[in-house]
C-alpha cells in the first residue's frame, strides 16, 4: 500500500510541475530593439590576455574579434577612392571622440593597422557592443578609456570597409 | 478502509488537476470560466503586445500610446500641449507647431484620434486628432509618432464632430460642436437663431505626404454637430454627423437644447459637394487661419497664415444634404463594417436607433420628406429606420463593431457596455463598466476590418478603483475579451487625461516601420552641425548662436567665454548618435523654456537669455552612458559691457 501511495505521490509531484511550466519559454535570446541577438550565456572571449600591456599598446594581429566579420584579406593596394569616402565619414561619425593626432575620448586610430586585424577592426566598428561583451582586448579598451563606450554609428559593412581603408592611410 | 478513502481522494485531486491544467492551457477561451483573466493580460518580461492604442488625452492635449491586453503606457505624444519632457512647443523648431491665429496656444482639448485607411482598412500610415476648444486638426505621423502638422479651422467653435476619415483617407473631416456667426461679428447672443452656423470643414490629404488642405466649408444650420463619421462600402463618399440643439437655444440649454423628441443625424455627400467645388462652386470668404507643418529632415515647424476659405451652400447643391430624424439628441453617430447602418445613440433615451443607407436612398429617390429645415430635405423617420436596440440600458454613447456581426454600445447612465447583434437587434451580453463609462474602442472597430478580440471601456469616473490620490485621480479604463459569447472584463488600468474615444491596430501594422534614428546625413537643419569640427559660436548683435555637437558623453565645445547679460543665446544642438534609443538631453541653468530631449541625428534649439554675471553650467538630463554624469559643461556670462571676445573649446582644443 505504501508503495500505492508513494507512486500517486510521485505522479502528483509530476502533474504539479507540468503544469507549472506550462508556456515559459526558456530562451537565451536577448531582444533589442525588437531585433533578436543570440547571446551565448558565458562569452567564450576571444584574444590573449596580458594584463601587463595597456590594451591600448597591445599587438593582437591574431584576434578577428567577435561578429560578422570573420575574415578580411585586403588587397597590398590602397584604394584611394574608398579611403577618401573612409575620411568623410570618419569626419563625420567618429571625431566626436577620435582625433588622428592624439588620444581623446577614445584611441586614436593612428597605427591601428600595425596593432589590430582588419576583422576586429571592422566588428569593433559595426557592432561595438557585443565586441566589449565578448573580446578581452575591447573589454579591457574600454576600462583604459574610463569606461566611455564606443557608440554604435549604425555603420553598413561598405561604410565601415571605407573607414578601414582610411586608416591603412594614416 | 481509511486507506482506500485516501487512495479516492487522492484520484480526485488527481484529476481535479488535470482540469486545472486543460482549463489553464485553453487559450481560445468560452468566457469567463474557461481561463484565467490574469494570464489573457500578462504579457511576460522581454514579450511585446499584440496591439496598440492610441488614447486621446482630452484635457491634456496630448495622445498617449498604449499596448493591449497589458495596458502598458508606451508614449505620450505631445501633439496640441507643450511637452517639457522633450521640449516639443519649447524649443524654437515647435514653437511654430502651436501658432493659431488667436496667437501661440499652448494646450487644446483632444477628444477624438483615427487611424488612416486605405480600402476601409487601417493602413498605418498616420493617425489624426483633433483640437476641440481652439479649433485644429493635427496628423502624427506613424513613423515616427510625432505630430507633423496642425491646420486650424476658422468658423468653427468646439471642433468635436471630428477628426474622422474617409475610407482612403482622402478627407478628415472636422464639424463644429457650437454654432457661431459665420463669419465672426459683434452682435446680440439672443439673435442666434436663423443666425449662427455650424460650419462642417472637409479636409483633403495628399496621399503621398498626407499634407492637409481646407478644401471647403458647409455652412450648415446652426445646430450643434456632436459626433460623426463617414459611410464605408456601399455609403462610402456619404458623411454623418449626430446633431442636437435643433432647438437653436442659446441659454440654460440643459433644458432648451432637449425640447424637441427628435433631433437630426446629417446625411451629406460629400461627393456631390466635391464635385461642386471643383466645378467653380462656393463661394471664397475671407478669413484668417494658421497652417503649420513639420518638416522630418529641418526638424523644423513653420506656421504659415491663411486667408481665404471656400464655403458651401448647402442649399445650393441638389440631392446632397438630408436629415435623418434620430430621437433624443444623439451622441455617438457610428456606421457598421459593411456601411449599411448608420447608428445613432440617444443619449437621453435607453434606446438606439439604427438608420438604414439603402432605405435612406430609397426615400431620397421616392421623395418621402416629412418638411424641410433650412431648404434642407427631412427624410421620414419611419422610411429610413431599420431598428431600434432595445437595450434596457441607460444614456447610449458610442458604438463599434467586432467584424463578426456584432455592435457593442457604452451606456453612460447605466455604467455598462452591452453587445448586441447587428440586423436582429438583439442583446446579446452586458457587463458593467467602473465607472461611467464614454467611449470604447476596438482595434478597427470603426473600419470595414475590425480585430475583435477585446474592447477597451473608458471611463469617466474612477472613485474606488485606484488607491486613491487625493481629489483628482487618472481615469480608469477597463479590458474586456470579445473573442467568446459573452464578454470577460479582464483587465481594468488608469489612462492619462481624459480619453474621449481611442484607436488601434494590431501590432505588427506599425512596429516594423517605426523609425529607430534619424540619418544625420539627412538632416537638413539650418543650424545642424554635422561634424564636430563645425561646432561654433557666432554672434550677431546681441544674438548669440552656440553651434553644439554631442555624442557620449560629452558636448562640442564644453566651455564658452564671451556671453553678455542682456544676450540671446541660442543653443543648437545636434545628436550625433545613431543608434537605436541613445538621445541627450540638454538643460541649462535659467533657461525658461524646458530642457531639450534630442533624438540621435536630431537637431533643436533652445533659447537661453542670462540675465546674471557668472558660470553657468549645463548637462544632459537624458542618462546616456556610464559617463553620463561627466557629460556637462560651463558658459561664462560676463557684464553686457564687457569687451572678453567670444571663445569656445573641448578639451584642450
Amino acid at each position: 500500500m505504501k508503495h500505492t501511495i508513494k507512486l500517486l505521490m510521485i505522479f502528483f509531484a509530476a502533474i504539479l510541475i507540468s503544469c507549472g511550466g506550462k508556456e515559459e519559454k526558456k530562451d537565451d535570446q536577448i531582444k533589442l530593439g525588437g531585433t533578436k541577438k543570440e547571446v551565448k550565456k558565458e562569452p567564450a572571449e576571444s584574444g590573449s590576455a596580458s594584463d601587463d600591456v595597456p590594451a591600448s599598446e597591445r599587438i593582437t594581429l591574431d584576434n578577428k574579434g567577435v561578429g560578422e566579420v570573420k575574415d578580411l584579406p585586403l588587397n597590398p593596394e590602397i584604394d584611394q577612392a574608398m579611403a577618401t569616402r573612409g575620411a568623410e565619414i570618419f569626419k563625420t561619425n567618429c571625431t566626436a571622440c577620435h582625433k588622428t593626432d592624439k588620444r581623446f575620448i577614445g584611441p586614436s586610430p593612428k597605427g591601428i593597422m600595425e596593432r589590430r586585424s582588419p576583422e576586429w577592426i571592422m566588428n569593433m566598428i559595426l557592432d561595438p557592443q557585443l565586441m566589449v561583451e565578448q573580446d578581452r582586448c575591447a573589454k579591457d579598451l574600454l576600462v583604459e578609456f574610463n569606461g566611455a563606450a564606443m557608440a554604435n554609428q549604425n555603420m553598413t559593412f561598405d561604410q565601415a570597409r571605407d573607414i578601414l581603408e582610411y586608416f591603412r592611410t594614416l | 478502509m481509511k486507506k482506500s478513502n485516501y487512495i479516492f481522494s487522492s484520484l480526485i485531486a488527481v484529476s481535479l488537476l488535470f482540469m486545472g491544467c486543460q482549463q489553464g492551457s485553453d487559450k481560445s477561451g468560452n468566457g469567463a470560466l474557461a481561463s484565467s483573466a490574469a494570464e489573457k493580460v500578462y504579457v511576460a518580461p522581454g514579450e511585446q503586445d499584440e496591439f496598440y492604442a492610441f488614447l486621446s488625452g482630452g484635457y491634456s492635449g496630448n495622445l498617449t500610446v498604449y499596448g493591449l491586453p497589458s495596458g502598458r503606457m508606451f508614449k505620450e505624444i505631445p501633439v496640441f500641449s507643450q511637452f517639457p519632457t522633450s521640449g516639443y512647443g519649447y524649443s524654437e523648431e515647435t514653437k511654430p507647431m502651436l501658432n493659431t491665429s488667436h496667437g501661440f496656444i499652448p494646450w487644446d482639448d483632444l477628444h477624438h484620434p483615427d487611424i488612416s485607411q486605405t480600402n476601409g482598412e487601417l493602413d498605418g500610415r498616420w493617425i489624426f486628432v483633433n483640437g476641440n476648444n481652439t479649433p485644429r486638426i493635427a496628423r502624427v505621423s506613424l513613423k515616427t509618432f510625432e505630430t507633423e502638422e496642425i491646420i486650424e479651422i476658422p468658423n468653427s467653435a468646439g471642433n468635436h464632430s471630428s477628426a474622422f476619415i474617409t475610407e482612403n483617407t482622402e478627407y478628415v473631416i472636422a464639424g463644429t460642436r457650437f454654432a457661431v456667426p459665420v463669419p465672426q461679428r459683434d452682435m446680440p447672443i439672443n439673435e442666434y437663431k436663423g443666425n449662427f452656423k455650424g460650419a462642417l470643414s472637409f479636409i483633403s490629404v495628399d496621399p503621398e505626404s498626407g499634407r492637409l488642405n481646407l478644401k471647403f466649408q458647409v455652412l450648415m444650420p446652426g445646430f450643434n454637430y456632436d459626433l460623426s463619421h463617414p459611410g464605408r462600402g456601399a455609403s462610402h463618399g456619404w458623411h454623418f454627423f449626430s446633431t442636437y440643439n435643433t432647438e437653436e437655444a442659446n441659454s440654460l440649454m440643459e433644458v432648451n437644447s432637449s425640447q424637441n423628441d427628435k433631433d437630426f443625424i446629417a446625411a451629406i455627400n460629400w461627393k456631390k459637394v466635391e464635385e461642386y467645388v471643383n466645378n467653380g462652386g462656393g463661394t471664397k470668404m475671407a478669413t484668417n487661419y494658421a497652417h503649420n507643418v513639420y518638416d522630418e529632415h529641418t526638424h523644423t515647424g513653420t506656421s504659415t497664415m491663411k486667408k481665404e476659405v471656400v464655403t458651401v451652400d448647402p442649399t445650393k447643391v441638389p440631392d446632397a444634404f438630408f436629415f435623418l430624424p434620430t430621437p433624443k439628441s444623439p451622441h455617438g453617430c457610428d456606421v457598421d463594417p459593411t456601411g449599411e447602418y448608420i447608428i445613432g445613440a440617444g443619449k437621453l433615451s435607453a434606446d438606439l436607433t439604427i438608420h438604414s443607407f439603402t432605405k435612406m436612398l430609397d426615400a431620397i429617390e421616392n421623395k418621402k420628406f416629412d418638411g424641410e429645415a433650412y431648404g434642407i430635405p427631412i427624410l421620414k423617420y419611419e422610411d429610413v429606420m431599420a431598428g431600434v436596440v432595445k437595450s434596457g440600458g441607460l444614456g447610449p454613447l458610442h458604438t463599434e463593431f467586432d467584424g463578426k456581426g456584432n455592435a457593442y454600445t457604452t451606456f453612460f447612465i447605466s455604467s455598462e457596455v452591452v453587445k448586441w447583434e447587428v440586423g436582429s437587434w438583439e442583446v446579446i451580453d452586458r457587463k458593467p463598466t467602473y465607472y461611467s463609462v464614454g467611449h470604447l474602442m476596438i482595434p478597427g472597430g470603426n473600419s470595414r476590418k475590425p480585430f475583435g478580440k477585446y474592447v477597451v471601456a473608458m471611463n469617466k469616473i474612477t472613485k474606488d478603483r485606484y488607491l486613491p490620490t487625493g481629489p483628482e485621480m487618472e481615469h480608469s479604463a477597463q479590458i474586456y475579451d470579445i473573442s467568446g459569447d459573452k464578454m470577460q472584463l479582464i483587465y481594468d488600468f488608469p489612462t492619462h487625461g481624459e480619453p474621449h474615444y481611442a484607436a488601434g491596430c494590431p501590432a505588427e501594422l506599425l512596429a516594423s516601420n517605426s523609425q529607430k534614428i534619424y540619418r544625420l546625413d539627412e538632416n537638413k537643419h539650418p543650424y545642424a552641425v554635422t561634424d564636430p569640427s563645425e561646432a561654433r559660436v557666432e554672434r550677431n548683435g546681441n544674438e548669440v548662436h552656440i553651434y553644439m555637437s554631442t555624442i557620449r558623453s560629452h558636448f562640442t565645445p564644453d566651455n564658452i567665454e564671451g556671453i553678455k547679460v542682456g544676450d540671446k543665446v541660442y543653443f543648437h544642438i545636434t545628436n550625433h548618435e545613431q543608434d537605436f534609443d541613445v538621445p541627450h538631453g540638454f538643460s541649462i541653468i535659467g533657461q525658461n523654456t524646458s530642457e531639450l530631449l534630442i533624438m540621435p541625428g536630431q537637431t533643436k534649439t533652445s533659447l537661453w537669455e542670462p540675465k546674471q554675471v557668472g558660470v553657468w553650467p549645463f548637462y544632459c538630463t537624458d542618462f546616456c552612458s556610464a559617463l553620463h554624469q561627466e557629460m556637462q559643461g560651463y558658459v561664462r556670462v560676463s557684464p553686457a559691457s564687457s569687451n572678453i571676445e567670444l571663445s569656445w573649446s573641448l578639451g584642450e582644443d
